[in-house]
């Protein structure tokens, strides 16, 4: 996809050492504790840290490493319910742990910035949003409110924004998810701070939009010269963004490189796990009869139709990937399949018969042969049910098994998904992510179904523990000949498990076939986009996409 | 599976208890104030229960030809307007005022409570004809209502008690309604759905275990919220009728002494207001430790 | 500016339109509650009221005086006509010859109830939502800590109980106020103040506990938006994060919560009357739910709901009119 970039070069793209600016904020041995029920729990647990003037430092973890709480330090802001237990944070010579508040006060929004994950949340929904952006300068005084004004009328520009001069006049709800996000980077930059915190800033939008406000933010972050903490859970983007790389996991450090090194050659082997799915890929599978026929069908919530004549088939035995973006009905689907939701048109044939739509309509013995498991194990799962409860009820319902025989069956079923009696009693809030995920694949699995639905059941989960979970589907199925209808909008979980892939865009099936003929080229142009969008662990992909967008112009 | 390491000594001790046995864990951890709440609580059920055996005279025996008698040796909190003994009636008071509220709490979370986990569960035109009816029964404030339900229908246990009750259950019906809600369109209600489970199994199994512990945080409030207005309607007069001892009634009948400073009608009030404060921070601290789970 | 705002004003102007229609159809539905009431008065009600000595004669009279031989729906509406009209209707209380109007025996009494109800939200309005702003911004810390636990305190104390410990302490012991508030028309002010204090001093004492704890939560729920976490993050001193960022807001549930407990003022008034024989409205109700006077128990009622339906009705309008989602459409 994004070979023929090496001709680009990457301006701010520093050998190691050379070129680096003098130190800007220096953090040492930083141990920060939490509090939960009145006990402490670390979150931080002796972090060094250092950034020089005009770098940017890639922060990346899984969820609960303590890359946030490591980037709201470098503002000298410390969460609720949360305390330095030790270690100094020094920006430019100034003492944060130890300063009064006032003098940290003076340097928040002029000389060091935030920019947070969800922009929809993050601007106050009273005010128009240009007040918000000037709002730094206005506090600390820095410069007449109309010259902030141009300068963030200017930025608005750089940022890409439509009507740079105008957008400033409306209020948060009236403008996009994308287009916020790019305004919280205008927000931050409207002092030409000397440091960025960005805390995950595209993680809550559609792939798509990611590539453009990626594109931006580098943009100007690369043109005043700012240093920039850059947080994210997505290796591949921070390549993208960042000079040097931080991995950090349960609160310590434990590898610090320059981007390109680090990808080419991680050192720690918890480094490595970080693109643990991108290096599963299926195989392909011998050919079957369908399971499922899914054949012209219409839905509509109200009367918005969110399904299009969709149509397409899962072989007995194999993993059919549906992917597109949010909105795209790709859940609708699901829901239609496990009888959630009428159709308006069309029909889905289940095993040769054709499906009655709603789940009332169904069988027993239907509902028992198509399993749906839960992108949130959180929410799928009753918390007031122990893992005894939660898989012997499907083995009483569907095969009237109760007593010790149930609990034999829950014993082997906890084997099959890897874990061991010994989870029998717990809650599920007694379990970590990954293990409540597999719970609930071996609820599925209680059933004996034929067709289990996979509604983004990964897309939730860590790296390694979604590489875990995909393994384990994978040898279920060929263990128990199951076929998998398998929802997501991530591409590398695409590769890792489908034989055929459906891509999905605006309710209408773009493009279906078997994984490596939809997945090469020649692509219809959503599909190129998709494709194009998904972040590649290669350092100068993003400059490729962008360099390619507007040479001819493709995306829309 | 490799679980981040968060989890300390105490919280791991938490995970191998099951629920009825942290919750005797959290008790035992809980602050004085919260313990002597409870042994409040105790006392005044013990008193309710066992008030024929701990009274030293009849609920309404005439023990005294003095009304208004003083504190003495025999009566020790005096006599009131009719010369029975004030502690006598104090201790039936509790079994009377207590039992009451109970029995209103009760009727009102069984109505409110069905209706609510109903109209949440069918939504639909069942929830819009419910709720719609509940909107307007509570656009009068509820002690309105029922002084005028009472003066319609008469003074009576029975009356009191129904009348409170169905105003009393309009709130519970709101409560129990949004809980219901939030439950009932979870993934793991649908789940249930998808998998074939009937009605019957979904409320009580899937619905009804996770919203029990904050319906039972408001019984407790309330119940002193009943026991305030039940109190608060024999104070007026309109209550529980003579000669039943009631803790509002009998600050009623002894008001007169107020205006010569004696502080005997405070005591039923007291009574009143020892319970009740009680049994909120008890609430109070329930919610609290409840705060960072589920639910 | 003022161009730009006339052509965003609809959707407000619309919603605000559509609550002031629910509120008026909730005041319809509220009167047919009480009116019906009434109308399912028990068979045996006449005799109960008229004592059993009462003849057929008597129970028909008395029957046709409160219109119950009429079909309900016209009597509805007569009932209703009248009281557009100001027409309340006769107390039962009035004997042949001597008609007493509903409208007579209410209308200075509800000057009182609303003077007593007016001073007292005057005084706790602005006292709770202070207290509660520091309580809010100090929250976990001692001084949060101990208001919390006086006003959890307060809330579950019966009001008689609060109303005779200030009798027997200020009034009783000390001398400094009067044990009765009987206000007279034409007191004058200094006289008349004297006389509610302790009034209104109960009612603020328990309406204050409610009103600052709602208001805690409110300005701690809206504290916790990511929104003032960024205005912390651009340097914003506390009072700019409160007044700039947490305030606007703010101001729809705080509006909620001063209506909800304005209206438990409306239902306070009746127990505080009647401790201090203060001759309000809520004192009347008690009379005359006491002699089952039931044209003036339905007019009290009526007038306690309305008060209710309107503040509610007031507070919702504040919360529609300060939401940028409907001043702002897109």
């Amino acid at each position: 996809m994004a070979e023929e970039n090496a001709t680009i070069e990457k301006v701010e793209s520093l050998p190691s050492g050379t070129k680096r600016g003098p130190l800007l904020l220096t953090i040492r041995n930083l141990v920060i504790n939490g509090l939960v029920d009145d006990t402490a729990v670390p979150i931080l647990r002796g972090v060094d840290l250092d950034v020089h003037r005009g770098e940017v430092i890639g922060l990346i973890g899984e969820s609960g490493a303590g890359k946030s709480t490591l980037g709201l330090a470098g503002l000298g802001i410390v969460n609720e319910g949360c305390i330095i237990v030790d270690g100094s944070i020094t920006f430019d010579g100034i003492d944060l742990r130890n300063c009064p508040e006032s003098v940290k006060r003076h340097l928040r929004g002029v000389r060091v910035a935030y920019v947070a994950q969800s922009a929809a949340a993050s601007f106050n929904p009273a005010h128009k949003l240009i007040d918000q952006v000037v709002e730094s300068s206005e506090i600390h005084k820095t410069e007449p409110r109309k010259r902030a004004v141009e300068r963030a009328v200017t930025l608005f520009g750089e940022l890409a924004l439509p009507e740079p001069a105008r957008i400033g006049e409306r209020y948060p709800h009236q403008v996009s998810g994308g287009q916020l996000q790019r305004l919280m980077t205008a927000m931050a930059m409207n002092c030409a701070p000397d440091l960025i915190i960005f805390d995950e800033p595209t993680t809550a939008l559609d792939v798509t939009t990611q590539v453009e406000v990626l594109g931006a933010i580098r943009k100007v972050v690369q043109q005043f010269g700012t240093a920039a903490i850059y947080i994210s859970h997505d290796l591949a983007l921070v390549s993208q963004m960042a000079h040097r790389i931080v991995v950090l996991k349960d609160g310590i450090k434990v590898e610090e490189a320059e981007t390109r090194q680090m990808l080419a050659s991680p050192e720690h082997p918890y480094t490595r796990t970080l693109w643990a799915v991108r290096s599963l890929e299926k195989s392909a599978a011998v050919a079957a009869r369908p399971i499922l026929d899914i054949r012209h069908i219409n839905a509509a919530y109200g009367h918005v139709r969110v399904l299009e004549d969709v149509s397409f088939a899962v072989p007995r035995g194999h993993t059919v990937a549906v992917v597109g973006e949010s909105g795209s009905g790709k859940s609708t689907l699901a829901r239609v399949v496990c009888g959630l939701l009428r159709v308006q048109q069309g029909e889905v044939v289940f095993d040769g018969t054709r499906l009655p739509p709603l789940r009332k309509e169904r069988t027993r013995d239907i509902l028992r042969r198509i399993q749906l498991v839960y992108q949130s194990a959180d929410t799928s799962m009753n918390p007031s049910h122990t893992v005894r409860k939660l898989l012997s009820r499907p083995l009483r319902l569907y095969f009237g098994l109760k007593g010790s025989a149930a609990d034999q069956r829950v014993n082997e079923l906890l084997d099959m998904i890897e874990m061991s009696g010994a989870y029998i009693d717990r809650y599920p809030s007694e379990l970590s992510g990954g293990q409540k995920q597999r719970i609930s694949i071996a609820r599925a699995l209680a059933a004996n179904p034929d067709l289990i639905v996979c509604d983004e059941v990964t897309s939730a989960l860590d790296q390694v523990i979604q590489e875990g979970i995909l393994k384990l589907l994978m040898s279920l199925q060929k263990e128990l000949s199951l076929s998998y209808l398998f929802i997501t909008h991530d591409l590398a979980t695409v590769k890792a498990i489908a034989d055929e892939v459906a891509v999905m865009h605006r309710g209408r099936v773009v493009r279906f076939g078997e994984k490596n003929a939809v997945l090469s080229p020649p692509f219809d142009d959503y599909t190129q986009l998709l494709m194009s969008s998904v972040p590649q662990m290669d350092p100068d992909w993003l400059d490729g996409v962008i360099q390619k967008r507007t040479g001819d112009g493709t995306h829309a | 599976m490799n679980t981040p390491n968060t989890t300390d000594i105490s919280s791991r001790a938490k995970l191998t208890l099951g629920r009825r046995s942290r919750f005797r864990y959290a008790l035992r951890k809980a602050p004085l104030n919260v313990k002597l709440c409870f042994a409040i609580v105790a006392v005044y059920l013990f008193a309710a229960f066992f008030a024929n055996l701990i009274a030293p005279f009849g609920e309404s025996e005439l023990v005294s030809r003095e009304p208004f008698a003083p504190w003495n040796d025999i009566n020790l909190l005096g006599t009131d307007q009719l010369g029975r003994d004030v502690l006598s009636r104090l201790i039936y008071g509790a079994r009377n005022s207590i039992g009451i509220a109970i029995i209103t709490t009760s009727i009102a979370f069984l109505m409110g409570g069905t209706l609510g986990i109903i109209a949440a569960f069918f939504r639909g035109w069942v929830d819009q004809v419910v709720s719609r009816l509940i909107d307007v029964l509570m656009a009068i404030p509820g002690l309105i209502f029922a002084l005028m339900l009472l003066s319609v229908f008469g003074t009576s246990i029975q009356n009191l008690i129904l009348i409170i009750a169905i105003l009393d259950s309009t709130r519970v019906f709101r409560l129990a309604r949004a809980l219901a809600m939030d439950v009932a369109v979870s993934d793991y209600v649908e789940s249930a759905q998808v998998r074939g489970e009937n009605l019957l199994w979904i409320i009580t199994q899937e619905i009804l275990p996770n919203i029990l512990p904050i319906l039972v945080a408001e019984f407790g409030l309330r119940f002193c919220f009943v026991l305030l207005t039940t109190s608060s309607l024999s104070f007026l007069g309109l209550g529980v009728p003579p000669p039943m001892a009631d803790w509002g009634s009998m600050v009623r009948e002894n008001a007169s002494l107020v205006t010569y400073g004696d502080i005997t009608p405070l005591i039923p009030a007291g009574a009143i207001a020892l319970i009740t404060v009680a049994v909120n921070f008890i609430v109070d601290w329930y919610l609290q430790i409840r705060g960072g789970s589920n639910g | 500016m003022i161009l730009r705002n006339l052509t965003m004003v609809p959707p407000l102007i619309r919603t605000i339109i559509s609550r002031l229609l629910l509120g008026v159809l909730t005041l319809a539905a509220v009167s047919v509650i009480i009116f019906s009431t009434v109308s399912m008065l028990p068979g045996n009600f006449a005799t109960a009221i008229l004592g059993q000595s009462a003849t057929p004669e008597t129970v028909a009279a008395f029957k046709s005086r409160l219109g119950l031989d009429q079909p309900v729906a016209t009597r509805y509406f007569k009932w209703v006509g009248g009281i557009l009209h100001g027409d309340l209707g006769e107390s039962l209380s009035s004997s042949p010859g001597a008609p007493r109007f509903v409208a007579d025996i209410i209308s200075s009494r509800l000057r009182n109830t609303f003077l007593l109800a007016s001073v007292t939200a005057l005084i706790a309005v602005p006292l709770s939502i202070i207290l509660g702003v520091l309580c809010a911004l100090y929250r976990g810390a001692a001084f949060d800590r101990v208001v919390n636990g006086i006003s959890l305190t307060t809330i579950s104390i019966p009001e008689f109980l609060v109303a005779y410990i200030l009798l027997i302490s200020v009034a009783v012991r000390m001398r400094w106020l009067p044990t009765l508030s009987n206000v007279k028309d034409g007191m004058d002010v200094a006289e008349w103040a004297y006389r509610i204090t302790l009034p209104v001093l109960v009612l603020t004492i328990g309406i204050v506990a409610h009103m600052m704890r709602m208001t805690r939560s409110a300005i701690i729920g809206v504290l916790s938006s990511p929104y003032i976490h960024m205005a912390k993050c651009k340097g914003a001193s506390q009072a700019r994060i409160i007044l700039r960022h947490a305030l606007p807001n703010a101001w729809a549930p705080i509006a909620n919560v001063v209506a909800v407990n304005l209206a438990y003022l409306v239902v306070g008034v009746v127990v505080v009357e009647t401790v201090f024989v203060y001759p309000g409205i809520g004192q009347t109700m008690v009379d005359a739910v006491r002699t089952r006077d039931l044209p003036l128990v339905q007019a009290c009622a009526l007038i306690f709901a309305s008060a209710y339906i309107l503040l509610n009705l007031v507070a919702d309008i504040i919360a529609i009119s300060t939401n940028p989602k409907l001043l702002h459409p897109r």
